[in-house]
């Protein structure tokens, strides 16, 4: 006979029903005939049931599941119900799937939608608020460990500080300054289109000058470090989380503090600034090629102009921030990464937190910083 | 004895087969036959490449010569339909389960029914419910996550889906490793009993002496970049190479073989 898919076909005998299967009974030829089992078990519930096999040609635990799925629907725990004519094979099939007819859980239950939605809101509060706690904890550990190591330098991780200091800072050097340069320049072009109408080209040069200097160049350094740095710290720190490493470290004594989160304070603390200062004088040239290139200022007007215009103290309002930003980059970096717990996801995780939370801080951080040199007239 | 050369028409060949790393050479002139209904159980010191060699039979590390057929089909010869059809064959249990860690159990094990059987709805969840408990999981764990789950059970959810599509092969890598003693054993008993009712044929990756006693009908031991003995476990225990005497004769060889003897 030739290979047909799974097929059946009832009928009464005797008061008795009974299902005739044929056909290959696997999986991929349940489908067609799912459903109508399911209605007859429905319509047949607690009636006696007689399977006969003898014309089924195929069956794996699938087609063997069906079977006894609908034989235990129906069935009447008679004598009268049985399967007949299957095979040595299918018999045991049979007997092998019995037991585990029970339907399983596919997902986990979910609460309707406005409560599930009221429900991740109130853990994202309770969740800031206890994240806040733990940051300002994580910060007081360090305010601890410094003075106590600074005053035994022979404790600082020089190694490792100038390590990170390489790695977040010099390195960063190349990109810092291209993206800065470039940023100075469309400064001066959009100023340059607008004060044309007023015949206050000139001006350009202020407006380059203030905005890199008090707001873009430092600004730019931190957002690159936080993307660059800050994010690796976290993996860094995380995969020695996820590998038992920081537990490693504790038991022997050693406080990861001071091994690895000060190390990469120390380095991002020191060179922010210097990449922040680089980044004020690439932004400044840019504007200084543009003014010359587009709009006829050469370079001698326009470095006087700046002497003239351009008070020392937006220098220092600018470069005062690195420090602060940095301190806050390399600690959120540091406290996302010891907050990785198990899994590579949580890693990921954890990663883009650090990256999102210390550039939303070092905005909001930069904001107060404009606010309070607004009030004291700098 | 010899690796079993002269043998034909097994379930998975293997004929001289070399793979490599870059410049570092694996296996070399690797022989071996596992054939039809038995549970073949590979064993090697750490780095003899005993995984590697069945990611050479599953296909997911092509050798850089020799030959590898399964059900008598060259899997990297093959194009994309015949290939579909030795996957839908086999099933693979991977070292950590492999379960996609974002869906749940019963998801893991309705994956590969829907894909390749495409079925949908309440028969693949049928389905699944049954490979859920013939692993010997309870029902609430088809509702878990992966990272949910201990090891053994993430072992045994592994399990469920790789017998998710009825193969006639599977594929264990270091089934028990990681698991109890009591775990281990109860997963030996589980891949007995489910060889038995369901006619699998086992290639399984091990460490475990107690498995080897409990659960193969035949052993490879991996060795020099080859297979050096590969027969029933009371022929290679005797076999005359250092690696095996020292593996069979130490303290553990000898305490799993009176466990099996008591």
């Amino acid at each position: 006979m030739a290979d047909s898919p799974a097929y059946f076909d009832i009928d009464l005998d005797n008061g008795v029903l009974k299902l005739n299967a044929g056909g290959d009974w696997r999986a991929r030829f349940l489908k067609a005939i799912d459903s109508r089992l399911r209605d007859f078990a429905d319509d047949s519930v607690g009636r006696d049931l007689i399977i006969d096999m003898s014309k089924v040609e195929y069956l794996d635990t699938a087609g063997a599941m069906v079977l006894q799925r609908t034989f235990h629907a129906c069935e009447q725990r008679s004598a009268a119900s049985k399967f007949v004519g299957a095979n040595e094979a299918q018999r045991s099939l049979l007997e092998q799937v019995e037991h585990h007819l029970a339907p399983c859980f596919v997902a986990p239950s979910r609460p309707n939608a406005f409560v599930a939605m009221l429900d991740r809101l109130g853990a994202g509060v309770s969740e800031a608020y206890f994240v806040a706690i733990a940051i300002l904890s994580f910060i007081g550990e360090i305010l601890v460990a410094i003075p106590r190591v600074l005053t035994r330098p022979a404790r600082v991780r020089w190694t490792s500080t100038f390590h990170h200091m390489e790695e977040a800072g010099v390195d960063a050097m190349p990109i810092v300054g291209l993206m800065s340069f470039l940023i100075g320049a469309v400064i001066a072009f959009m100023g340059a289109k607008i004060l044309q109408l007023f015949n206050a080209e000139i001006l350009t040069v202020q407006l380059v000058g203030i905005s890199v200097l008090r707001e873009f160049g430092v600004l730019l350094a931190a957002i690159l470090i936080a993307g660059r740095s800050g994010s690796a710290f976290t993996a860094q720190i995380g995969s020695m989380k996820i590998r038992e490493e920081i537990d490693a470290l504790r038991v022997l004594g050693l406080d990861p503090i001071e091994v690895l989160v000060l190390p990469r304070v120390f380095a991002l603390v020191i060179m922010l600034p210097v990449l922040a200062f680089m980044s004020s004088m690439l932004g400044i040239i840019g504007g200084l090629i543009v003014a010359w290139t587009a709009m006829d200022i050469p370079p001698a007007l326009f470095v006087s102009q700046f002497e003239e215009a351009i008070a020392m103290s937006n220098f220092w309002v600018g470069l005062i921030k690195a420090p602060f930003f940095a301190f806050v980059i390399a600690v959120i970096g540091c406290f996302q990464g010891m907050e990785v717990e198990g899994s590579a996801e949580s890693l990921g995780q954890r990663t883009t937190l650090s990256v999102v939370q210390s550039l939303f801080l070092v905005i909001l951080i930069d904001a107060f910083f404009a606010m309070f040199f607004l009030e004291i007239d700098f | 004895m010899t690796p079993d050369a002269e043998q034909t028409g097994g379930i998975i060949e293997v004929r001289g087969l070399k793979t490599q790393f870059g410049d570092f050479v694996v296996h070399d002139g690797l022989d071996l036959t596992v054939r039809e209904g038995e549970i073949l159980g590979v064993v090697g010191g750490s780095g003899t490449g005993k995984s590697v060699l069945m990611r050479a039979i599953i296909g997911l590390k092509r050798p850089s010569a020799g030959e590898v057929t399964v059900f008598g089909q060259n899997f990297y010869e093959a194009g994309g339909e015949a290939r579909l059809a030795i996957e839908r064959r086999w099933g693979v249990l991977f070292q950590g389960g492999a379960l996609f860690s974002s869906l749940t159990v019963a998801q893991n094990v309705m994956a590969p029914i829907r894909e390749h059987l495409n079925v949908e709805g309440d028969l693949a969840r049928d389905i699944a419910a049954l490979k859920i408990s013939m692993v010997g999981l309870a029902a609430e764990a088809g509702a878990k996550l992966p990272s949910e789950l201990s090891g053994g059970m993430r072992k045994r959810a592994g399990l469920a889906r790789a017998l998710a599509l009825d193969p006639e092969l599977v594929f264990l890598d270091e089934p028990t490793a990681g698991l109890d003693p009591i775990g281990a054993a109860r997963f030996d008993d589980l891949i007995v009993n489910l060889k038995e009712s369901l006619g699998l044929t086992v290639f399984m990756v091990t460490h475990d002496l107690d498995t080897l006693h409990a659960a193969c009908d035949r052993v490879a031991v991996l060795a020099e970049k080859r297979v050096i003995a590969c027969g029933p476990l009371d022929e290679v225990r005797r076999a005359d190479h250092p690696w095996i005497q020292e593996y069979f004769a130490g303290p553990r060889g000898r305490a799993a073989l009176a466990a099996k003897a008591s």
